[in-house]
C-alpha cells in the first residue's frame, strides 16, 4: 500500500516534470526558426560554409553594423537573393557577440535583412584573412563569389545592383 | 526491497529533472564533425581579385616613408622632424568613431607612454577627417584627444594626401619607421583587437624590440579587421 503510494506520487511528480520539458521545447522550438538565432563561428568551424560541390551560385558577405559601406550595399545582396532564388547569400557580421540580442537582431529587423546572418567571432584575425584571401587587407566589406567551379573575391563595396550583378555573372560563367 | 524501489525512483526523478534545456543562449558552433579542413576545390580555379591588396599602392617593407606637416588638435602643425632624439616613428592611421580603433586608443596610450621616452613615438592620424562628418572633424578630433588625455600627437590628414601614400587600408593601421624613416613594421597593434587582456602577441611592441636589439621585426607584417579608410 504505502509502495503503490509513493509509486503514484512519483509517476506524477515525473510526468509533471515531463510535461515542463514539453512546453520549454514548444516554446524554443519557435525562436529556433532560422531567422531568429544568429550562431556564432570562430573561423575553423565557419570555414566549410565559404566553399561547395553543388552548382549553385553563392555569395559571402563580411560585415559589420559600424561599416558604413557595408550597411549601405546589405540591400543589394537582398535584392539578388530574391531576383535569384537559387542563389544563397550569407552574411557574415564582424560584429560583438555582446551586441546581438541588443543591437544586431533589431538592426537587422529595422533594415528588413532577411539573408542568413552567421556571426564571425575569431580574434586572431592575423590568421584567418589570409586563409580566406591572401589579397585581402582586411578591410570591411569583403564578399566572395563561388560556386563549385569559380570563385572571386571583392574588396571594398559594390558601386550598385548592376556592379554586383556584372561580378557575379562574370564569376559564375567563366 | 522498498528501499531500493524507492531509491530507483527517486534517481529516475532527479535524473529527468537536470536534463539541460538551456537552448536559449546563443549556440556556439564547433568544428565540423568530420574534422577535415574543407581547402578550396581541386582542379583549375583562378579567382578574380579586384581593388585587393596587390593593387593598392603604398609602401612596403624597406621603403623610405614621406615626412609630412599636418595640423594637430593643438592647432599647430607637426612634422616627423620635430620630434627631437627620435630613433623611431610610431605612425597609427585611425580615426574617431571606427569601434575597432576606440578599442586601442588606451593600448595606444600605453604605448606611446613607455616607448616615447626610448625614442619612439605614437603619431596617430586621422584619415577620415572631412569638413561635412561631425563625427570626424577637426573639432570632434579635439573633443576626443581632450577627453583621452591622449599624451600623443593627433593629426588631420586634411586632404587625404598621406594615407594613401603610406598605403592604409583600414582603421587602425600601423607603419613602424625607424630613425631613417624606414618602414620596418606594418599592420596591426598586437593579436585582439576586442579584448587587451588575451592579447598573446604584441606585434608592435615586438618590433619596436626588435630595432633596439638592430634585428628586423618578424612578422614585419599583419592583418587585421578594421574600418575602411573613407576617400571623400
Amino acid at each position: 500500500m504505502k509502495n503503490n503510494m509513493l509509486f503514484i506520487v512519483i509517476f506524477l511528480l515525473s510526468s509533471n516534470v515531463g510535461f515542463t520539458h514539453k512546453n520549454d521545447f514548444a516554446k524554443l522550438e519557435s525562436q529556433f526558426s532560422s531567422k531568429e538565432i544568429i550562431p556564432i563561428y570562430n573561423f575553423d568551424s565557419l570555414e566549410h560554409l565559404l566553399y561547395t560541390n553543388a552548382n549553385k551560385t553563392f555569395i559571402v558577405n563580411f560585415w559589420a553594423m559600424w561599416c558604413g559601406p557595408c550597411i549601405k550595399e546589405l540591400p543589394l545582396f537582398q535584392e539578388y537573393e530574391k531576383n535569384n532564388p537559387n542563389a544563397e547569400v550569407l552574411l557574415v557580421s564582424l560584429d560583438f557577440v555582446e551586441d546581438i540580442e541588443t543591437k544586431l537582431k533589431p538592426f537587422l529587423k529595422l533594415k528588413g535583412i532577411t539573408s542568413k546572418v552567421v556571426l564571425l567571432d575569431d580574434p586572431d584575425a592575423n590568421v584567418w584573412i589570409n586563409k580566406i584571401d591572401s589579397n585581402w587587407s582586411g578591410a570591411i566589406p569583403f564578399t566572395i563569389i563561388f560556386n563549385n567551379k569559380s570563385r572571386s573575391y571583392h574588396e571594398g563595396a559594390f558601386k550598385d545592383y548592376i556592379d554586383l550583378e556584372n561580378k557575379i555573372n562574370n564569376t559564375i560563367n567563366k | 526491497m522498498k528501499k531500493n524501489n524507492l531509491v530507483v525512483a527517486i534517481i529516475i526523478l532527479v535524473a529527468s529533472l537536470s536534463l539541460p534545456v538551456n537552448a536559449i543562449a546563443q549556440e556556439k558552433k564547433g568544428p565540423p564533425p568530420n574534422g577535415e579542413r574543407k581547402g578550396p576545390p581541386p582542379g583549375k580555379h583562378s579567382p578574380e581579385q579586384t581593388e585587393t591588396l596587390k593593387d593598392m599602392k603604398g609602401y612596403t617593407i624597406g621603403d623610405t616613408a614621406t615626412d609630412f606637416k599636418l595640423r594637430n588638435v593643438d592647432s599647430a602643425f607637426f612634422s616627423l622632424s620635430d620630434i627631437k632624439d627620435a630613433k623611431g616613428y610610431i605612425i597609427v592611421f585611425t580615426c574617431n568613431e571606427c569601434p575597432f580603433a576606440k578599442m586601442y586608443e588606451d593600448r595606444l596610450i600605453a604605448l606611446h607612454n613607455e616607448y616615447a621616452p626610448k625614442g619612439y613615438s605614437v603619431i596617430a592620424i586621422n584619415t577620415n577627417v572631412t569638413g561635412g562628418n561631425e563625427k570626424e572633424s577637426f573639432e570632434a578630433m579635439q573633443k576626443r584627444a581632450a577627453e583621452k588625455k591622449l599624451p600623443y600627437v593627433y593629426l588631420e590628414d586634411k586632404g587625404q594626401k598621406i594615407f594613401p601614400q603610406y598605403g592604409a587600408l583600414r582603421t587602425p593601421h600601423v607603419f613602424l619607421l625607424d630613425k631613417d624613416l624606414v618602414v620596418q613594421y606594418i599592420g596591426t597593434i598586437d593579436d585582439n583587437a576586442k579584448s587587451a587582456q588575451d592579447v598573446k602577441v604584441k606585434y608592435v611592441e615586438s618590433a619596436i624590440q626588435a630595432l633596439e636589439s638592430g634585428e628586423k621585426p618578424d612578422p614585419n607584417f599583419t592583418k587585421a579587421i578594421g574600418c575602411p579608410v573613407k576617400i571623400n
